[in-house]
């Protein structure tokens, strides 16, 4: 017997033995959407406030300062910024281009010699200051938003729901989903939070109602 | 090979870490005396409690998504098997490999075969209770290939040449200064200068750790979720090490314990919200990262499931110890428990310490293996309370108490404890002999004349007086003093 049917064979043997448990329904009676609509002033006010909490920097931008948002958080940066392929062209200008037709070009060494990365997202969740990437062609493959130091994510208003299962009912696999909530962090060392670690250690959230896709 | 049903198959023995070479008590009388560890513990398991309680404290709705997350987990191993068939199915389909381990050898076998087949002899890690549980850094460094944990504290551990001792933070049992002197040793390449402020030491293993990120050809990580109607795996982190290993690698290869799937996308708006409050008292942890299969041009373009079982469909089998199956591991049992806050992990000799620990890896192994852990607890009650999917871990310690009872019972020589349960119940089965039996117990007031009780009884009674005293019988018995307040014969 191979050890797939040999474990399968155990479970049905176990769950038999156990007396074959129906499987009970399971209650959804907690808050399955939030009290306010995506990109509501309440909903922003909530996710600015957990993103700050979690040491990160929110610009906020109106419909057509996108560019100039960006580039005051890149003014104290030197070195090359790097964008995923289907990034607006007018909010970076001179940026690193990581290839074309979703194939990234530049290597794991050409990412960790840049300055910072700049990257829309997928969708945005204010109770937990979460931000989604999917991989879409604006937000570029996993490795772009990971080995660069500093990570500028533009969200549009309407992408910021209130609730966890808000989020996850925006995101599908079979797309790669990244969270993030936050710079990166470790607690390893008596508990003391240290910001920073592997990946980027600064996040700038560059908050909009402007649509993304403009240009 | 066959499969021999009515007969459950626990994790095997001499290999992983399930089974402690000493008893509870034993381990933990060292880990008592030893007062560094026990401030670290206290500091650590109460900055840990209070965070959780206000995080938690922040959803009304905290008791529903528990009662959710205990329905779903009792609904998932209803039908197991289905749900790690379509898991199967659609990592399959995605262009991933799934590979199936009775146990800890199936598993470690497979992982060091697919890794050789790479040609590579060295693999970053993510930290992952499976893989140290079937010993797989043992396995691969005896086939020659060096595993470099990547996690700050599993760094720790593992330059240490220690074990660790908590789910999320392992090395909680060191110190800044100790971490440095660790590091100053075993770090190739590390500033002598280097001193022990926690943001110095986390950047020396930033430094350290990147060059073999940027160089690794094959990753080697766990799962926190397998969902079965997408295929789509998790790993939930802080740190970004995660990620990289996830996201950087030619070659991923995830072991998941079989319990870990859960059968819808939809299921995760339960546990993500769970499981980062309980675990380390955040709102969300930083990284959560979810893949499906292998993705062209992103990622990873070889990806490797190995579904691991190592006793989990012998704890299946027992109808309440089954629920230690729903745990997600966010080690919240650990930090409310009065019993692990003073011995801390390494006592109970299993990588799964505290109260999961202690009803966990007794079902794993089979009681016998572990049967001081049930006992390794006050039975409080704290940890069903901070459990996040609502394990009455009480009762399963009272269960496995009675399994263990049962099974000494079957042997030929009784113990000291069933002996004088025997004794006990002949007595007070007579009026006459229990009489008799008080006043007999008078003589033990010649042992504790100077300090009101007893510290020491000889055999069999020292195994009470070995952790407690017992009190100095009282010069008259109850029976004596009613006869003569109130009596009339």
């Amino acid at each position: 017997m191979s050890a797939r049917e040999d474990v399968l064979a155990r479970i049905r043997e176990a769950n038999r033995g156990a007396g074959a448990p129906p499987p009970p329904d399971v209650p959804r009676d907690y808050h399955r959407s939030g009290d306010h609509p995506p990109g509501a002033p309440e909903v922003l006010a909530l996710f600015r406030d957990r993103l700050v909490d979690y040491k990160a920097t929110v610009i906020d931008a109106p419909a057509d300062g996108v560019p100039a948002a960006i580039r005051g958080a890149l003014a104290q940066l030197t070195g090359p910024v790097v964008v995923p392929p289907g990034l607006p062209d007018d909010w970076v200008p001179g940026a690193v281009v990581d290839g074309a037709d979703g194939v990234g070009t530049l290597s794991p060494a050409d990412l960790d010699a840049s300055a910072a990365v700049v990257t829309a997202c997928a969708a945005a969740c204010a109770t937990t200051g979460t931000i989604a990437l999917d991989g879409s062609p604006d937000q570029g493959r996993r490795a772009l938003t990971l080995v660069p130091d500093v990570h500028v994510c533009v969200v549009r208003a309407d992408q910021v729901v209130q609730t966890v299962p808000e989020l996850v009912a925006a995101l599908h696999p079979p797309h790669p989903i990244t969270f993030i909530s936050g710079p990166s962090a470790t607690s390893d060392i008596e508990l003391e939070r240290v910001e920073g670690v592997h990946g980027p250690r600064t996040l700038i959230v560059v908050l909009t109602d402007a649509p993304t896709t403009s240009a | 090979m066959s499969t021999n049903l009515g007969m459950p198959a626990v994790a095997p023995p001499g290999v992983g870490h399930l089974r402690g070479t000493q008893s509870f008590p034993d381990a933990a009388r060292g880990a008592l005396a030893d007062s560094q560890l026990r401030r670290n513990l206290g500091h650590a398991t109460r900055v840990i409690r209070t965070k959780r309680a206000s995080v938690v404290a922040e959803l009304p709705d905290w008791e529903q998504l528990r009662l959710a997350g205990e329905a779903l987990k009792t609904a998932t191993m209803a039908r197991l098997d289905e749900h790690l068939e379509r898991l199967e199915r659609e990592v399959t389909a995605r262009g991933g490999v799934v590979h199936w381990a009775r146990d800890a050898n199936d598993a470690n076998a497979i992982v060091t075969r697919l890794v050789q087949e790479t040609g590579e002899t060295e693999v970053v890690k993510v930290k992952s209770m499976a893989t140290q549980e079937i010993g797989l850094n043992e396995a691969l460094e005896a086939a020659g290939i060096a595993a470099h944990e990547t996690d700050l504290a599993e760094l720790i551990v593992q330059l240490g040449h220690d074990q660790p001792s908590h789910i999320l933070v392992p090395a909680i049992h060191r110190n800044r200064a100790e971490i440095r002197e660790i590091f100053l040793r075993e770090m190739p390449g590390v500033d002598p200068a280097l001193t022990s402020e926690p943001r110095r030491l986390a950047m020396a293993a930033r430094a350290f750790l990147r060059e073999r990120f940027l160089r690794a050809k094959v990753a080697i990580s766990g799962a926190n979720f397998g969902v079965a109607d997408t295929g789509t795996l998790l790993v939930v982190e802080s740190e970004g090490n995660g990620r990289m290993c996830l996201t950087l690698p030619e070659t991923l290869i995830t072991v998941m314990g079989i319990e870990k799937v859960v059968p819808t996308w939809q299921d995760l708006e339960v546990f993500l919200q769970l499981l980062p409050r309980s675990s380390t008292g955040e709102r969300m942890n930083p990284y959560t990262s979810a893949w499906t299969g292998v993705t062209p041009g992103d990622g990873p373009q070889t990806f490797h499931l190995v579904l691991l079982d190592n006793g989990r469909t012998a704890t299946l089998a027992d109808e309440v110890g089954r629920a230690a199956l729903h745990c997600i591991r966010c080690s919240a049992c650990l930090n409310v428990c009065p019993v692990y806050e003073r011995t801390g992990g390494h006592a109970y000799g299993s990588v799964y310490p505290g109260p999961i620990g202690a009803v966990l890896s007794p079902q794993l192994t089979g009681v016998e293996d572990n049967a001081s852990l049930p006992y390794a607890s006050s039975l409080c009650g704290a940890c069903f309370d901070a459990c996040p999917v609502r394990i009455d871990i009480p009762s399963l310690l009272v269960r496995l108490r009675a399994q263990h009872v049962d099974a000494q019972r079957a042997r030929s020589v009784p113990s000291a404890e069933a002996l004088s349960m025997a004794a006990a119940s002949w007595l007070m089965s007579s009026p006459g002999r229990f009489a008799a039996a008080e006043k007999a117990s008078r003589l033990g007031r010649l042992l504790g004349r100077s300090a009101g009780r007893i510290s020491t009884l000889p055999p069999p009674l020292s195994a009470w007086t070995g952790s407690r005293d017992a009190p100095r019988p009282p010069a008259e018995t109850f029976r004596e003093w009613w006869a003569r307040e109130r009596g009339t014969s």
